[in-house]
């Protein structure tokens, strides 16, 4: 079985993409609304992970 | 006109088990394959897709599987928490663990991602799985 090793961007944006995906399925009646809300769901994973990115950056000077 | 599920969720009666079992098991068993046997193809394939890709990429970084261990209150949350989510991936978990795949815990960010992307496929699968219910039962297209 092959072995990867992923940066933390790398892991944080691929479980963010999955996550997106299935939250935008199964949370949304039509497929526009799942579409955007996917999409809307993937950018405030991204924008939490600079962002907290960021803070601990900072915090830690 | 409102269908027989309709009109039996206004007068607050339950829909049979036998609607729904069968969607919600085959989407436990496969993920999106709930989905499949209703025939809403590209949800079910999207859903397995990102599941299952999940739960390898959580295997291929090394991940562990939680045993249902008992402690203390907290380690016997998440061990048996993670344990359930681990078996919510169905078929996948199965074969894993059938083709002898087991994983100390140990330390390191690569392997701690692996766990949680095995756990997290599981409980996205739970949703594919109320989703699929919900289907079944006529409170969604």
């Amino acid at each position: 079985m092959p072995k990867i090793n992923l940066s933390h961007f790398e892991a944080a944006f691929l479980f963010s993409l999955f996550t997106s995906v299935v939250m935008g399925i199964v949370s949304k009646k039509t497929d526009i609304e799942r579409r955007d809300y996917g999409a809307y769901c993937f950018a405030c994973f991204l924008a939490a992970l600079v962002g907290i990115g960021w803070v601990m950056k900072l915090g830690h000077g | 006109m409102a269908s027989q599920t309709e009109i039996q969720q206004a007068h607050g009666e339950s829909v049979p088990v036998g609607k729904w079992i069968g969607p919600v098991v085959a989407g436990w068993i496969l993920p999106g394959g709930g989905h499949f046997v209703q025939k809403k193809t590209g949800r079910g394939a999207l859903l397995f897709g990102s599941v299952t890709l999940m739960f390898l990429f959580g295997l291929f970084m090394r991940g562990t599987m939680f045993t249902p261990e008992k402690g203390d209150a907290l380690t016997t949350v998440i061990n048996y928490g993670g344990f359930v989510a681990d078996l919510a991936n169905g078929a996948l978990y199965i074969a894993a663990a059938m083709f002898g795949y087991s994983q100390p815990d140990m330390a390191g960010a690569v392997h701690d991602y692996g766990t949680k992307f095995i756990a997290t496929a599981g409980l996205l699968n739970i949703l594919a799985m109320v989703d699929a219910y919900e289907i079944a039962t006529g409170k969604k297209d």
